[in-house]
């Protein structure tokens, strides 16, 4: 089927055998080109998936030598941890609150950047730079403008004349504030990439849908509400479904701005998976503090497949 | 009479449009803004809470740069990363093109779903893995060395590289393939001659987003590292510039500029296609 149409001619024995064998080789082919990359996935996805599992369900820590089956005893023992549940409320609250933002945000600036004006590449740039920009060094950005001492904000704030000289705000001293400013800083961080997407859907609207609306009298609210909205509903979807990914299983904002502090109640599952899997040598806690989220991200896995088997078909 | 109200509307319309807009710029840039000012301070004129931190109110210095190149090993970790990236580009593409083409022209319908699921394999990754990977190197014997990076980086860098490809080689025509083939070549030959040629702009991409995810990369280096002359740059900065004895913001302000902004500027320029990657075919980037 790859070889080019059959001639129209009756073609001899000779080049049947010739086509077959071309075509047994490019079989042969396919699987020589593709078996490396298969290989190596397997041994550096699969395999450690598969012993994240195994972890899980034994006593095993970084210095020892022998595998012992615990069974479920390393989840009944996170489980009843009183950190357990702080960590899995802040991973599902600082996912899904940010990401609430993160969607309405996006929408109204992939809105405004769908204009064109002078300079818009420039701006869209500057946009784009809390993705784009190294996660880790731009945090640490964030850690110096919420100093307790010398945040620019802090200055900004005492001097706009609604707070008193001595406001003060320990934006990551204090459990409810290094929250909010974790929220942020997640928000800042998946806004530009949210943005991107939507922007990507939103000019790919036909515009033949856009002026009959216009025709029929659509203002731009029913604009909006009734063809823009619908027919951007799958993109944002893929938008989101990102978000919480990144979010959820992001361990950068949590371990430079706050390490989990003040007393832990920043603490996220992933920051306990490596203060317990890696810091504290417990292996097995740690795979089993990370596994938690592994049905978040199957679930997100087959929302992706439905929306790719969308897109096939279309 | 009209006329100027109608006008003032206009005015205000576009006032309220730069001015959204304007604020959204200052939210994403205000931290790297801050960078910048930092970086060319000098110490009394930062650490002095009565001064306005947004100007310079003593003359902008050099010396938080000098100090970063002279006194930490920035430097060191900035090479380290350009060695790790140089190094897993190399192994992911040879990787990824073959196979990417492999999944596109000789497997069939089959080929489009495992392409699916290689590319779903990049929402498991790290942060699932990174527990056991780290027994995973330290069998191998390669704790605390850059090879461990060299060798577990590809493992999220050629499940998204071969579906970035995959999209690039669907956009050639079969038909410069099939004339080639006529012409006598084998269908390696075809590739290899007709198709890998037209691909540069695709294997630049993949080239592109393969630095960049080595230069973000965070957890498995935290891991796997531990020596401070060993980190790569995204990694030894917070951990050994922060949360080692030595606070210097000015310098550590200048490192993160300076590190983020050629890979920053990369990526802006490919953006475009990766989000096409992402949306799984969904938009047509």
């Amino acid at each position: 089927m790859t070889t080019g149409n059959a001639p129209p001619r009756p073609v001899g024995a000779e080049k049947v055998g010739r086509i077959s064998l071309l075509l047994d080789n490019e079989k042969l082919l396919g699987i020589l080109m593709i078996a490396p990359a298969v290989l190596y996935v397997l041994a550096l996805v699969g395999y450690p998936l598969v012993l994240a599992f195994m972890y899980s369900l034994s006593d095993i820590t970084i210095g020892s030598v022998s595998y012992n089956f615990v069974g479920l005893e390393k989840f009944k023992e996170i489980i009843s941890d009183s950190g357990f549940k702080i960590a899995l409320k802040n991973t599902l609250l600082f996912t899904f609150v940010s990401q609430a933002i993160v969607i309405v945000l996006a929408k109204i600036l992939a809105l405004l950047l769908v204009k064109n004006f002078k300079g818009k590449f420039f701006l869209r740039a500057l946009i784009l730079m809390p993705y784009v920009a190294p996660i880790s060094l731009g945090v640490i950005g964030w850690l110096w403008m919420l100093d307790s001492i010398y945040s620019p904000i802090n200055w900004f704030l005492q001097h706009s004349g609604l707070f008193g000289k001595d406001f003060r705000p320990m934006w990551l001293g204090k459990p409810f504030l290094a929250m909010f400013s974790i929220i942020t800083v997640h928000v800042w961080r998946m806004l530009p990439l949210a943005t991107v997407i939507i922007l990507a859907g939103l000019t790919s609207i036909p515009q033949d849908i856009q002026d009959a609306a216009q025709v029929d009298g659509a203002g731009y609210f029913r604009n909006l509400f009734l063809i823009t909205i619908p027919m951007m509903l799958p993109i944002m979807m893929v938008a989101i479904l990102f978000g919480i990914v990144y979010t959820a299983s992001d361990i950068i904002i949590i371990l430079v701005l706050t390490r989990g502090g003040p007393y832990d109640s920043t603490q996220v599952l992933v920051s306990k998976a490596f203060y317990t899997g890696i810091d504290a040598s417990d292996l097995a806690g740690g795979a089993a503090y990370a596994l938690f989220l592994f049905p978040l991200l199957l679930a997100v896995a087959i929302f992706m497949l439905r929306i790719a088997r969308r897109a096939e078909v279309t | 009479m009209r006329n100027p109200l109608a006008r003032l509307k206009i005015i205000a319309k576009k006032l309220a449009y730069f001015g959204t807009l304007g604020v959204f710029t200052l939210f994403a840039s205000l931290p790297f803004i801050w960078m910048l000012i930092t970086t060319f301070k000098q110490n009394p004129d930062l650490y002095n809470t009565a001064n306005n931190p947004y100007i310079f109110n003593m003359a902008p210095t050099l010396t938080h740069l000098r100090e970063l190149f002279m006194q930490t090993l920035f430097l060191r970790w900035m090479l380290n990363t350009l060695l790790v990236g140089v190094l897993v580009v190399i192994i992911t593409l040879i990787l990824v093109i073959p196979a990417a083409y492999s999944l596109v022209r000789l497997s069939g319908r089959l080929g489009e779903r495992l392409g699916i699921g290689i590319f779903l394999t990049y929402l498991v990754a790290p942060t699932i893995l990174f527990i056991p990977m780290a027994r995973v190197v330290a069998n191998l014997g390669l704790q605390d060395s850059l090879w461990s990076l060299v060798v577990v980086f590809p493992s999220f860098t050629v499940p998204f590289g071969i579906w970035l490809l995959m999209g690039f080689f669907k956009s050639i025509p079969r038909d410069l393939e099939e004339a080639a083939m006529i012409d006598g070549n084998s269908r390696l030959g075809a590739f290899i001659r007709m198709v890998l040629p037209i691909s540069t702009p695709g294997i630049l991409t993949i080239v592109i987003f393969t630095f960049t995810l080595v230069v973000q990369e965070f957890i498995y280096t935290l891991t796997f590292i531990t020596s401070a002359k060993s980190y790569t740059v995204s990694v030894g900065v917070p951990t050994f510039l922060v949360h080692g004895d030595v606070y210097n913001w000015g310098a550590m302000m200048g490192g993160c500029l300076i590190a983020s902004l050629p890979v920053a500027i990369l990526y802006n320029f490919f953006l475009d296609r990766f989000i096409g990657g992402l949306t799984l075919g969904a938009v047509k980037g």
